[in-house]
């Protein structure tokens, strides 16, 4: 498959109170087209810092050093202007939240439109009839009177649903998805994560999944970065690092899940650093069973331990684990 | 149960919408005994929340009763709510909503002794034991909420429930509004107050795996009933309303690596619900007559279910 986004060395400093604090710290990966990735972590991991700045979206007074290039285009030296003739048509957004996302007082049909008519240039007539394609592609019932509805008319699930065909509306090549299904019942997550895994094989779009919920990344995302205070900790295909966990976190993550034969729920002690207060050395060694004395001095970076496998975390005491 | 807390009988709520009534609950019996835990499923409009308000008398009865203790739960109103009910207390979805800002922890918890008639030093003393007990320091009672995380914060929110002594706790999705790893703790703290201080717990809550890991019995709401009901091993072991069964299919699993089953179609307007089985345009097992045959809970293998194909009333 093809490249299409490379990630190289990222590195987002945020301003706070005490001087600049880095939000993602050399965070590298790579997504090919038609192809699902996950990022997962909880939050204040980095990983909704790390899908804004592919869109330029950053905090005002935001430090980007690193690379970011799609289909070989570097996206951080774009100007305004140029960025925006990537967002929405090469790349689009679906936030968390649909009640957000989409304006409460446009009727869907203005906000479904609006990408079409300014990347493809269509005529209203054109863009509103493959608006109402759109809504009945996500499964909205009567998509003729939809068009004419206001956002506080659907429920939350159809809204969502409603906000992925605004990012699809002008065929993007990368979707970035931040934790799309969350806010929703299973039932409705179930659909969209179906729907989602269409598209990709329909129209090769690759799409980014950002979520806390591993059991929505085993179903969807064939590779899987595990992030932690904005460094990558592990990364590799989703089936093996779930089954066969390197990195003490991720272990920590998997064991927080509810078990088979209701074995009492692990949580991870402690919480993960605020921004500006990661500590020194491996950012996890305080909540970790298995640090060492050079954990608290020495910062991991990302080492390959197998074909496709990057692991930050040198002692590795979950090598010999089964 | 001889040891029952909490009984729901027949309990129907209703809400006025453009002028139309809309029966968001519609004769649900329930019960929770002390040291139990009952899990309240269902998808978003099932009436699950608008149950639990009910069932500590922040929503007035349409129809039914609701039992705390042997006595008559009153709809919270003008009037000081009548001593017993202290002990039937609620937690509520969002700490950064369900605290003040502006008053400290201590005085937050203290509340509770304050209002049963104790010191203000008493209700303090004792709410540094309570933040303790809940794994909290003491000395968090001098801060305001702002001050911790999410799952901190609903941690004081419990703290303050527990002031009053209650017999049982009805916790409207406690722990959505939290982290993944924060959501463990507090479903573990949540199980280990049931267990220590002999508490009757209705844990109401979409999100179908914490369910499953810490409740007793669960009950499955769809569109203001409850369809199935029983042991919670029992239900999700096998379940057996079509709709039980949709749901569990639906739960992403780590590690399976294949998407969940998916559910057509939403839940119906609750104002316009369909007749018959409410669930019977989204079920792949209907028959002619689920669309005249009201469901009533029946017991099947070991758990009712409101379905009468699959209770003996038609095809298995």
């Amino acid at each position: 498959m093809n490249e299409l986004l490379r990630v190289e060395d990222l590195t987002v400093a945020l301003p706070t109170r005490s001087g600049y604090a880095k939000a993602v710290d050399g965070m590298s990966f790579a997504v090919d087209t038609g192809e699902v990735m996950g990022i997962a972590g909880e939050s204040g991991s980095g990983k909704t810092i790390t899908a804004l700045s592919l869109f330029g979206l950053l905090p005002h007074g935001a430090r980007v050093t690193g690379s970011i290039r799609l289909d070989g285009i570097e996206l951080t030296s774009l100007s305004g202007k140029q960025l925006r003739a990537v967002r929405g048509r090469q790349i689009a957004m679906v936030s968390q939240d649909p009640a957000t996302s989409l304006h409460p007082i446009l009727p869907i049909g203005t906000q479904l439109t609006e990408h079409m008519r300014h990347h493809l240039e269509m005529s209203k007539e054109e863009a509103l009839s493959r608006a109402a394609g759109l809504l009945e592609t996500v499964r909205i019932p009567d998509p003729e009177q939809a068009l004419r509805s206001y956002p506080g008319q659907f429920s939350g699930g159809m809204r969502q649903r409603i906000a992925i065909a605004v990012a699809l509306a002008a065929e993007p090549r990368l979707l970035v998805a931040d934790e799309p299904t969350t806010a929703l019942d299973v039932t409705v997550q179930a659909g969209i994560l179906r729907l989602l895994d269409r598209l990709c094989r329909e129209r090769g779009m690759a799409v980014i999944v950002i979520t806390h919920d591993l059991g929505v990344m085993s179903a969807t995302a064939r590779r899987l970065f595990v992030m932690y205070a904005g460094r990558l900790a592990e990364a590799g295909p989703t089936s093996e690092l779930l089954a066969r966990p390197r990195h003490p976190y991720t272990r920590g993550l998997l064991d927080a899940l509810p078990q088979e034969g209701g074995a009492a729920l692990v949580p991870i002690g402690g919480s993960p650093p605020s921004l500006g207060q990661v500590p020194a050395g491996c950012p996890f060694h305080p909540r970790c069973k298995y640090a060492r004395p050079s954990c608290t001095t020495d910062r991991p970076d990302p080492e390959r331990v197998a074909e496709q496998h990057l692991l930050a975390c040198p002692p590795d005491p979950l090598r010999a684990a089964p | 149960m001889s040891d029952t807390v909490l009984e729901l009988a027949d309990v129907a709520v209703e809400y006025g919408r453009r002028g139309q009534r809309l029966r968001a609950v519609d004769g649900v019996d329930l019960t929770v005994a002390r040291g139990e835990i009952v899990g309240l499923v269902g998808e978003s409009g099932c009436g699950k929340s608008t149950l639990a308000r009910a069932a500590v008398g922040l929503e007035p009865l349409a129809a039914g009763a609701v039992t705390f203790e042997g006595r008559a739960v009153t709809t919270l109103g003008r009037r000081r709510r009548p001593e017993f009910l202290r002990g039937l207390q609620m937690v509520f979805q969002d700490p950064y909503e369900s605290l003040n800002p502006r008053r400290k922890v201590g005085e937050i918890i203290a509340d509770g002794a304050r209002l049963g008639g104790g010191s203000r030093a008493d209700g303090l003393r004792q709410a540094a034991e309570l933040l303790e007990r809940v794994g909290l320091p003491a000395t968090a009672a001098a801060s305001y909420p702002h001050e911790f995380s999410g799952g901190q914060r609903q941690r004081i929110a419990i703290a303050r429930t527990l002031m009053t002594r209650p017999s049982c706790l009805i916790a409207d999705e406690p722990i959505s509004a939290l982290d993944a790893s924060a959501q463990a703790q507090i479903a573990n703290l949540l199980s280990g107050l049931v267990d220590d201080a002999d508490l009757g717990l209705i844990l109401v809550s979409h999100d179908l795996s914490v369910v499953r890991q810490v409740a007793d019995r669960v009950a499955v709401m769809y569109l203001g009933r409850i369809v199935e009901i029983g042991a919670t091993d029992v239900v999700w072991g096998n379940p057996r309303h079509p709709y039980t069964e949709a749901l569990v299919a639906a739960i992403p699993q780590v590690g399976a690596g294949v998407l969940p089953a998916d559910l057509p179609g939403d839940v119906p307007d609750p104002a316009n619900p369909p007749a018959g089985c409410r669930f019977h345009p989204r079920c792949p097992i209907a028959q002619d007559s689920c669309r005249q045959l009201d469901q009533r809970l029946a017991p099947v293998e070991g758990r009712e279910i409101a379905c009468h194909i699959r209770s003996g009333g038609g095809l298995p």
